[in-house]
């Protein structure tokens, strides 16, 4: 009984608090509770959807095509029997690997051009901002056809020029956040404390400007769902027959006119569910990474 | 003319009912003025704000009335009290530049509250305007009513703000810590006029202020709180002179006045002898004909124009101005976070002006000076725990690690008497005067020989402002530090400084031992400074 009377130990005592903290928040904001559940189960569908779905989402099956919704077929079947409820989930890693991989490096890209910017100021921060302005100047869907037809048609492109039309947000959104720091209380006594600049940037004042940027990463993480899908449908990168929510949506429209509206509407309703998840989380992570929302 | 009996306030939060008033009862008469007096978080603008019924979210008046006139503003509907506030209770709030709306010149604003309550026209609301800028002695007042809030000066913004609220003639009027965030002379200018205004007016007026001087000074009667409740009441006079609960004593005592020491400031301090210290003949410190001058819109700008001063090792040297004076770009310069446009800072005989502020961080002599900064809040990162704050400097500076690096952390907090349990949490989880002792605990973490301390109790309520003074007096006994301690209140800076620097302009107007300039000051200046601290009634000393 006395190990237990005495100090708790720190480290287990924030863990708790971390989850009491996040569980906190979603009990406040039922809209957040939804989306982590939402988001919980994409994370699923990606992670064993694959090895869950009731068929082979590659196997055509000549005896069973164009079958409308059943009990056998919950979605149905496209115009190669092909099971397309199995073809929605198995789709899910791709697309969420190709918004993730994509949103991950704009954002490392996008903060340390931003930190630079907003934390030195003068020329760098000209330089580096009207070059970023020019990229928004884009037409960033055109923009991001041009870097894909121009690099190649692959899923690596797509990720890549996701990530660049993506940039230019995390880069002005950090260089605000630290450019209202660099004077900060805290930072002028950081740099009594002998820490470098580089240091003061990581350390000190990059962290503070994590729950603005949980929106955004949020918010990007649908968007880019969306763009990937984008430019599949168009035809760019991915390539039938692998299952992505675009191509679907690409391949059913043709069908729509002849009643078979199954093929378009349910890879369509997983793409607009996603956007709709990402939108709802930014909020709530906002929330848990904030200390002070912490009391 | 107005009575609360019995109010009870109180907010919903995420850990449940927090009761912000608790059976509060005051009564204000005709043309009387009431002083509520507490510290922060005693609820005294919560009661305000439940009489004019502009709660926020979440805060409900569970109990109570409040009789205004007869009418009762609990039970009052929305249509009503919009009648009433501004016609007939208005108020005067802290931040009155965040009063005035940044973006419309002074006189349209004045115009809209004229017409809102239809005491002018379209056609006289300017001229309206105009007198009632004259009548808060703002001078060529034609030419104000076209001016921006950030044209003019905090003082002008709090009589415009004042203007607004008496434009149509209120009969009650509460002013929320009218005076804080202001220069001290400005703090007299504006108080004397709001006396002069409610008396020629026939109004009645509750004033909300932590300060206990101040209230003294203006108020007939006065109302203590604490917690969410009335401690005391009565009349100035016996407030002071013969506070009865034990809150108020202590409220009494930590207000600093003339001849206090500061034990005293301390309500069981009186028996804790100073320890004596040891200031030597040698200056740690030499500053000679030290500048800078920024560039400004309309030619160069002095912010300090060659100021020379020394201190000895074991001293304390306060220096003293109000804002603008150059005072915190001095300190700035000493610690070396800005470059001086010309001048010599010798420390220990070299002179430091030689290395950039930029590369003095990985200066050796950086543990040498340090500093306390005014605002506790800001200075702490919000993303580091109290330990992670103070172990930053040690990590970087003395390169302490693991088990060292705890125990002079849990050392430090010993010393500056913050409890251990406390180290773990984040600054917003810490109240005003614990957020205070971490940034004390950092500043002496690495052992500087030189503290600067800037505006260190300016954020702070009065017994922690004691506390927190009588803390560093301590500490320097025991460490041996040389001191700046930079304040624009002459009170306070006496209880710690054996020598006083006056700035105006970026000039030195006075410098000499500490009783010589505060007893026979030589400047007219410091005679000004002097006369506006708020005295309390003649012939009272604190009890």
């Amino acid at each position: 009984m006395t190990v237990f009377s005495g100090n708790t130990d720190p480290g287990a005592d924030n863990t708790s608090n971390s989850i009491t903290h996040i569980l906190y928040i979603m009990k406040e904001n039922p809209v957040t509770l939804i989306a982590f559940a939402l988001f919980g189960f994409y994370v699923l569908s990606a992670l064993f959807g694959q090895q869950l779905v009731p068929y082979d989402p590659l196997a055509s099956d000549s005896e069973n095509v164009l079958q409308p919704p059943s009990l056998q077929h919950w979605f149905g079947t496209d115009p190669l029997g092909r099971d397309v409820f199995s073809r929605v989930i198995s789709a899910t890693r791709l697309d969420l690997l190709i918004a993730v991989s994509a949103v991950a490096i704009s954002f490392v890209v996008g903060s340390f051009l931003g930190s630079v910017a907003g934390y030195w100021g003068g020329k760098l921060d000209i330089i580096l901002s009207r070059t970023l302005d020019t990229i928004m100047a884009f037409p960033i869907f055109v923009l991001a056809m041009g870097i894909v037809a121009a690099l190649g048609n692959t899923v690596e492109n797509i990720v890549y020029a996701t990530a660049i039309i993506n940039v230019p947000f995390y880069a002005r959104l950090v260089r605000a956040e630290v450019n209202i720091r660099r004077n900060a209380g805290f930072v002028q006594s950081a740099k009594l404390s002998g820490n470098s600049d580089i240091r003061i940037l990581a350390l000190h004042i990059f962290p503070n400007t994590l729950p603005p940027m949980m929106v955004q990463i949020s918010l990007n993480l649908g968007w880019a769902i969306l763009n990937a899908a984008g430019l599949s449908f168009i035809g760019l990168g991915v390539r039938p027959p692998t299952p992505e929510w675009g191509i679907m949506v690409a391949e059913g429209a043709n069908f729509i006119v002849s009643g078979e509206w199954w093929l378009a509407v349910f890879p369509g309703l997983w793409l607009m569910l996603a956007v709709f998840t990402f939108n709802l989380l930014g909020d709530g992570l906002r929330d848990m990474v904030d200390p002070r929302q912490r009391t | 003319m107005l009575s609360i009996k019995d109010l009870n306030v109180s907010f919903n939060t995420r850990r449940g009912r927090v009761d912000a008033v608790c059976g509060v009862s005051l009564e204000v008469a005709k043309g009387q003025i009431l002083g509520i007096v507490g510290e922060s978080g005693s609820g005294k603008s919560v009661t305000s704000y439940a009489l004019m019924r502009i709660l926020d979210r979440g805060g409900i008046i569970r109990q109570g009335e409040i009789i205004y006139s007869g009418i009762d503003l609990r039970n009052a509907s929305e249509q009503q009290m919009t009648e009433i506030r501004g016609r007939e209770i208005s108020m005067i709030f802290q931040n009155p530049r965040a009063a005035l709306n940044p973006i419309r010149k002074v006189g349209h604003q004045l115009e809209d509250v004229l017409r809102q309550h239809a005491q002018a026209t379209r056609y006289t609301a300017k001229e309206k305007a105009i007198e009632a800028l004259e009548a808060v002695k703002i001078r060529d007042a034609a030419e104000r009513y076209d001016a921006y809030p950030f044209e003019l000066s905090g003082g002008m913004c709090q009589r415009v703000v004042i203007a607004i609220a008496l434009a149509c003639n209120p009969r009650l009027l509460i002013a929320d810590e009218p005076t804080t965030g202001l220069d001290i002379t400005t703090q007299k200018a504006v108080m004397d006029l709001v006396l002069e205004l409610i008396r020629d007016r026939e109004m009645s007026a509750i004033l909300i202020t932590h300060d206990l001087g101040l209230a003294t000074e203006y108020c007939d009667q006065i109302s203590v709180m604490k917690n969410g409740e009335v401690v005391e009441k009565g009349t100035p006079q016996k407030i002071f002179s013969s506070p009865e609960h034990p809150y108020t004593q202590k409220l009494v005592k930590a207000t600093p006045s003339k001849g206090s020491s500061i034990r005293d400031l301390l309500p069981d301090g009186g028996n804790l002898p100073l320890a004596p210290r040891q200031i030597s003949e040698f200056p740690l410190l030499a500053v000679q004909d030290l500048k800078k001058t920024y560039k400004g819109k309309s030619g160069p700008i002095d912010a300090v124009n060659g100021v020379s001063f020394k201190i000895f090792e074991g001293q304390t040297v306060g220096l003293v101005g109000e804002s603008g004076c150059g005072k915190s770009t001095t300190s700035s310069m000493l610690v070396r976070l800005l470059d001086s446009s010309s001048g010599r800072i010798l420390f220990n005989g070299d002179d430091l002006t030689e290395i950039s502020a930029k590369a003095f961080a990985k200066d050796p002599r950086r543990t040498d000076i340090q500093m306390v900064f005014q605002d506790a809040t800001d200075s702490l990162n919000p993303r580091f725990t109290a330990r992670q704050s103070i172990a930053d400097p040690l990590k970087q500076l003395v390169k302490l690690r693991g088990s060292a690096l705890n125990s002079r952390i849990e050392e430090l907090a010993d010393l500056v008497g913050l409890p251990i349990h406390l180290l773990d949490r984040f600054p917003h989880q810490l109240s005003g005067g614990q957020k205070a002792r971490v940034g004390i605990a950092k500043a002496i973490s690495v052992n500087p020989k030189f503290l600067i301390l800037d505006e260190p109790t300016a954020a702070l309520d009065v017994s922690i402002q004691a506390i927190v003074l009588n803390l560093l007096a301590d500490l320097r006994a025991k460490l041996g530090m040389s001191f700046l301690f930079v304040s624009h209140d002459l009170q306070v800076v006496r209880l710690l400084s054996d020598y006083v620097i006056v700035m105006r302009d970026g000039e030195i107007v006075e410098q000499g031992p500490t009783e010589i300039v505060m007893g026979q000051p030589s400047s007219d200046y410091t005679r000004t400074l002097l006369s506006t601290v708020p005295k309390p009634p003649s012939g009272l000393t604190a009890a």
